[in-house]
């Protein structure tokens, strides 16, 4: 525990020193708020012995005056500590942003999405609460610990060391909750990050829930997690409620027993009554900071797990960074010449019997070159064209882009020559416009963003974008209108064309495309696309007759590469893979057999 | 293409300015919500309240003993009677032993009660977003419930965990302390009553600036909440597209608008606590005026003024308690509202008050004038529609994006209720019959095979929950799935990780076939996936349709005419009118619109 909250201290540091300064005006407020009672005192025995108006006078004016700097002092603590608290709070959130932003994809897979909101939301929020009154209030408490425990001393050793003795059970018990409540307060607040997993799946899962009935089995799910999580909080406050007890019991007994002894040492006339008296007086200022200790430690144990969790992320390496000196590469004069050599990838949680995604793949992808990647599903296809912008890095060999492997290149080079359009297009909260310009180069002008915009969204055939209510600057998204799957995939590929990349990746970008869009689409893209690399995942004959070159994947290797015609003819395992002209003719001629695909699109024109 | 809707974008209702009355309105609907969680737990309250209420006056006790043992105790033992002492030491013992556990039993019970309040807020908040139509979905965003379900109910929780201790005891003790006081001196009393109107004026005050800036801060944390959730989600392409720069400087506005807000909020409380401080520290500098005028005048005994100056004292020392328990529930109140606000979003699809039971349907399904649209006064998405599909029949949809193929699909599934006329299964309004028969009768498998965190046999088994094993291999067999499934790492129990990551496209449709068989409905609708797939894949998905349609009524929104062409019906839809209805055969022969679909077919071969 000492040693998160000793990075926190680290973190603090530029704001220490007001913390110091909210220290001192809380330790003054206590001053202040002791001071009154004394002199309250003080008037009622003067006016006992017959008082002027003037000790009336006097003594309220005092009074006011404590009273009115106690509560500025109240109000500067806050001022001193809680603002600058809210700042490091800020700071530190965006830097857990920041440093999650560019974790690699693997990160990501690992990590429950609740998990990482949590530690965002939660975890930082009890940081920060920490920092602004846990720190101050747990000093305080113990600066009134000790002195009281001091004035103790002189009142009377002997019952002093009656009190003293209490305190050593105190120190055994606190132990013993620490590390009962750390654990308990671990499990917590990582229960708290899957539950919150849940609820963002059941949610981004309801089309599946609904569309099985399965609401109420999720709610099951859901209960069980919250419960698990009740139970947890329920040990927690057990945990927590034991302590106090102690915390309430033990130097209450000790004034029990100290009463006892106190009374019997008066009698016998080794202390005074008046010593007696000021013991007990002090004695009841100790007790309630002693009843607070539970709190304070339990605040600091949250805090502590909140750290612990927030740094396993920031210490968590980003295996996939810029290195140090990245290799000079020219973006504007990039060919686009991909060359894969000897590539292996496997899965790092992936267990060990489990062959290698890729095993040795080689390829070579020659400057402006369409290459069509065919293979079974499942064969890694969309994982090899996710190596090459590095969101995995290879596990052996290599990727180079005109002759520079990607890893020796600046991570932001690499991703601005190549371009990627995934299978299950996402897209943000944003306008179309935003959405589609999102890669394209920022030192374009409003006219050339313009054109571009238009000729990618006319070249992904995404020309609906213009009739959306607000044209291009409607807000599409999670936030925004809620478009089709087919829609999303062609703003997707839009997006990823406007680019303008040297390398573009498409991850079966047009599966939601009927066939002669489909077709459309790629005839435009090679206009368009004239002189851009691309690799492109292709399932139909039609595909993959329009590229360039063929590369067939499977068992991790590219065990074919030629023309359409020529694999075809050479190679028995592409032709069980991709099935011929002829043979989908024949099987389309038997219309009572399945038979090939044409979408209703067809007749548009008539329809209208 | 499935034909999505396109309702018009709503207004963030997060950010909605909301008129005096909404205000009223959304605060009593928190407060009744708030009142709704405590009541079935009166009983625990009393129980706390009374355990709190003990605990005081133990604490109470305690300097009062002490008192007693020096002034009664101490010359009796001095006179040899060392009985009084030792009770005196007893009663201390016994008040800090009973004190001691019944701070246990408080402090443990608070959260006991609270967490009980929470988990059933969150069970009903879940319930309720699960049950809501796919409009609400469209509008309500993932981050805005994740948000509900995990700040806002950590707000309440702050308020539930101490909340109760903190205004039974203090509360009381304020009650008691004036009592004493007006009964000791009625000018006094006068005097501290006075006060109470500046410290009611303040209150008011904090009230107001509160509750603006906590509904701020719930505001801009699900903001914050939902551009991360949606960040997390998308993160391939934030890198792909180095969108990382621009993120940042988006979410950086975001947290200073948020640490703006919490600022407001703590500033505004930092005035209102040291203003309450003033006025109590201002009311006992008066009543030591006032008393110690009376005293002087001979009013007012001098013992009666210590005692007045000290309850005085006390009176107000839980005044800092009550000043936090109260910023505490502005803030869950706050959170609350959005939460109420949530539960008060009308159903569009309710479950029926009293359904009409259906444990195995036939499978007919009727069509009866059923026209929709999407909002009142929206067009007319489908026009008033008569059919009716005989149980086993194949059905296939044929039109154009938008033409109202998805709607009629998704009306069948009760994803939508009809604007106007019914839908019948088996003669029975689908209105009439529980969300539990309707799902176990009618299944749709949507385009989007979505897989959840877990093993493959685990998303297979969502289908049908209590399957066993052999019955999910089974129906993965019977699809056809069992194949690659055996290959992967772990076989059926391979984790398939955030967002099926590992699993392609084609495999996702192929265990979403086998969650839909092992489901085993009477009425089948499928939106057919347009996802091209390698030959072999795309044999395997066409046998795994095959077995899935089997015997069942099916309605498939098909988008290849191979699909369309093993239908025992088909269905143009256009302009959300049916304006075909015939086998393959007959409308080919009749030479419409898709008898020259069918033409154009021919001659693309």
């Amino acid at each position: 525990m000492l040693g998160s909250l000793g990075r926190l201290w680290q973190t603090i540091r530029p704001i220490r020193g007001r913390l110091y300064l909210g220290l001192l005006s809380a330790l003054l407020a206590s001053l202040m708020a002791l001071g009154i009672p004394q002199v309250l005192q003080l008037v009622v025995d003067r006016l006992h012995v017959g008082g002027t108006a003037a000790v009336v006078w006097t003594g309220c004016a005092i009074v006011l005056g404590l009273g009115v700097m106690e509560a500025a002092l109240i109000y500067l603590r806050r001022v001193f500590a809680v603002s600058p608290s809210t700042l490091v709070e800020k700071n530190i959130r965006t830097a857990f942003y920041a440093k999650v932003l560019d974790m690699p994809v693997s990160f990501h897979d690992a990590w429950g999405s609740g998990q990482l909101l949590s530690r965002m939301m939660g975890d930082i929020s009890t940081m920060r609460r920490w920092i602004a009154f846990g720190i101050i209030m747990a000093v305080t408490d113990a600066v009134t610990i000790v002195v009281g425990m001091a004035l103790l001393i002189r009142s009377s050793a002997l019952l002093a060391l009656v009190f003293f003795l209490a305190a050593v059970p105190v120190s055994f018990i606190a132990y013993r909750f620490n590390r009962q409540y750390s654990r308990l307060s671990r499990l917590s607040q990582d229960q708290n990050g899957d539950l919150a997993t849940t609820v963002e799946q059941s949610v981004q899962g309801i089309r599946v829930l609904k569309a099985f009935g399965r609401g109420p089995t999720a709610l099951d799910g859901f209960t069980e997690q919250a419960e698990e999580l009740r139970r947890t909080e329920v040990k927690k406050a057990t945990a927590m409620a034991r302590f106090d007890m102690f915390m309430f019991m033990l130097p209450e007994l000790a004034l029990g027993v100290a009463l006892f002894i106190g009374l019997y040492l008066t009698a016998t006339d080794q202390i005074t009554v008046g010593a007696l008296a000021s013991y007990f007086a002090t004695a009841t200022l100790v007790t309630g900071p002693v009843r607070m200790l539970g709190m304070m430690l339990g605040q600091a144990v949250n805090a502590a797990t909140a750290l612990d969790r927030h740094y396993e992320v920031m210490d968590e390496p980003s295996t996939i960074t810029s290195p140090a000196e990245p290799a000079a590469v020219d973006l504007a004069a990039a060919r686009g010449e991909v060359r894969l050599d000897g590539v292996r990838f496997r899965y790092q949680d992936a267990p060990g019997h489990v062959p290698d995604v890729l095993a040795g793949a080689d390829l070579v992808i020659r400057p402006g070159e369409t290459m069509a990647l065919v293979g079974v599903t499942g064969s890694g296809k969309s994982t090899l064209l996710q190596l090459v912008p590095r969101l995995y890095d290879v596990t052996a060999g290599g990727i180079a882009i005109d002759g520079v492997d990607v890893r020796e290149m600046d991570l932001a080079d690499l991703r601005t020559l190549t371009a990627v359009a995934f299978e299950d297009a996402t897209l943000f909260s944003d306008s179309v416009r935003e959405n589609v310009l999102l890669g394209a180069d920022p030192s374009l002008t409003a006219e050339q963003s313009e054109a571009l915009l238009l000729e990618a969204l006319r070249t992904a055939d995404a020309g609906f974008a213009l009739e959306l209510p607000e044209g291009v600057e409607t807000r599409i998204g999670e936030e925004g209108l809620s478009l089709s799957g087919g829609q999303r995939q062609r703003l997707a590929l839009a997006r990823a064309i406007a680019a303008r990349p040297a390398v573009l990746l498409l991850d079966d970008p047009l599966s939601a495309l009927d066939t002669r869009t489909e077709e459309v689409v790629t005839g435009r893209l090679r206009d368009v696309l004239a002189g851009t690399t691309t690799l492109i995942v292709a399932h139909r004959t039609s595909t993959v007759a329009l590229a360039d070159r063929v590369a067939l994947l499977d068992a991790g290797q590219i065990v074919a590469v030629g023309t359409h015609a020529e694999l075809m003819e050479s190679s028995s395992r592409y032709r069980w893979v991709i099935a011929t002209q002829e043979e989908e003719t024949r099987r389309d001629q038997d219309i009572e057999t399945l038979t090939g695909e044409l979408d209703l699109r067809g007749v548009r024109g008539e329809g209208r | 293409m499935s034909a999505h809707p396109t309702a018009p974008p709503q207004p963030d209702e997060e950010q909605a300015a909301l008129s005096a009355a909404e205000n009223r309105a959304s605060r009593r609907r928190s407060l009744r919500l708030l009142g709704e969680l405590i009541s079935p737990l009166k009983a625990q309250f009393i129980a706390m309240a009374v355990m709190v209420v003990i605990a005081q006056a133990a604490v109470v006790a305690g300097p009062s003993i002490i008192a007693w043992g020096i002034d009664e105790a101490l010359p009796a033992l001095i006179d040899g009677d060392p009985v009084p002492t030792i009770q005196a030491a007893a009663l201390a013992i016994g008040a800090a032993l009973v004190g001691g556990v019944l701070t246990y039993g408080y402090v443990r019970q608070s959260v006991v009660v609270g967490q009980r309040m929470l988990l059933t807020l969150r069970r009903r908040v879940f319930r309720f977003t699960q049950r809501q139509d796919l409009e609400f979905h469209e509008r309500y965003t993932s981050g805005r419930i994740v948000s509900r379900q995990t700040s806002d109910m950590e707000a309440l929780r702050e308020l539930l965990d101490s909340g109760v201790n903190v205004m039974v005891g203090a509360a009381l003790s304020m009650v008691f302390m004036i009592i004493v006081i007006i009964g000791n001196d009625w000018v006094t009393g006068a005097v501290m009553l006075a006060m109470l109107l500046p410290c009611v004026a303040i209150t008011v005050w904090f009230q107001r600036r509160s509750r603006v800036e906590y509904r701020a801060i719930r505001t801009h944390s699900a903001r914050l909440i939902v551009h991360f959730v949606e960040a997390m989600s998308g993160i391939r392409a934030v890198q792909a597209f180095r969108k990382q720069a621009r993120n940042r400087a988006a979410f950086d506005e975001l947290a200073m608008d948020y640490r703006d807000a919490s600022l407001r909020s703590i500033q505004v409380f930092g005035i209102y606590q040291p203003s309450l401080r003033v006025l109590a520290n201002i009311t006992v500098a008066l009543v030591l005026l006032v008393g110690g005028f009376r005293v002087l005048s001979g009013d007012l005994q001098v013992g009666v003024l210590t005692a007045l100056v000290i309850y005085a004292r006390r009176f107000f020392q839980p005044i800092d308690q009550i000043a936090n328990f109260y910023n505490a529930f502005q803030s869950a109140v706050a959170a609350l509202e959005k939460i109420a606000d949530l539960l008060a979003q009308e159903p569009h699809v309710a479950e029926p008050e009293q359904p009409t039971p259906l444990p195995a349907a036939r499978g007919d399904v009727d069509f009866e004038q059923v026209a929709f649209r999407y909002s009142a006064d929206g067009p007319e998405v489908l026009a008033p529609l008569d059919l009716h599909v005989p149980a086993g029949q194949t059905v296939a949809l044929v039109g154009q994006t938008g033409a109202g193929k998805s709607t009629i699909a998704k009306l069948i599934s009760r994803f939508y209720d009809a604007t106007e006329g019914r839908v019948t299964l088996d003669g029975v309004d689908l209105r009439d019959i529980s969300m539990a028969d309707l799902s176990r009768n009618i299944v749709m498998v949507t385009q989007e095979a979505y897989l959840f965190s877990g093993t493959v046999a685990e998303n297979i088994a969502l289908g049908k929950p209590d399957a066993t094993r052999e019955e999910v291999e089974a129906a993965a067999r019977a699809i056809g799935a069992d194949a690659f499934i055996e290959q992967l790492p772990e076989g059926y129990d391979t984790d398939v990780n955030k967002r099926g990551g590992r699993v392609s496209a084609g495999q996702r449709q192929l265990i979403s076939f086998a969650r839909a068989f092992l489901a085993d409905p009477r009425v089948l609708i499928l939106d057919e996936a347009t996802s091209s797939l390698d030959i072999p894949s795309e044999r395997m998905v066409q046998k795994g349709l095959t077995s899935l349609l089997g015997e069942r009524t099916s309605l498939i929104i098909a988008h290849r005419l191979s699909t369309v062409m093993i239908a025992d019906r088909v269905l143009v839809v256009h302009d959300g009118r049916v304006v075909e209805d015939g086998s393959p055969r007959e409308l080919i022969e009749e030479g419409g619109r898709f008898a020259a679909l069918y033409e154009a077919w021919q001659e693309s071969l």
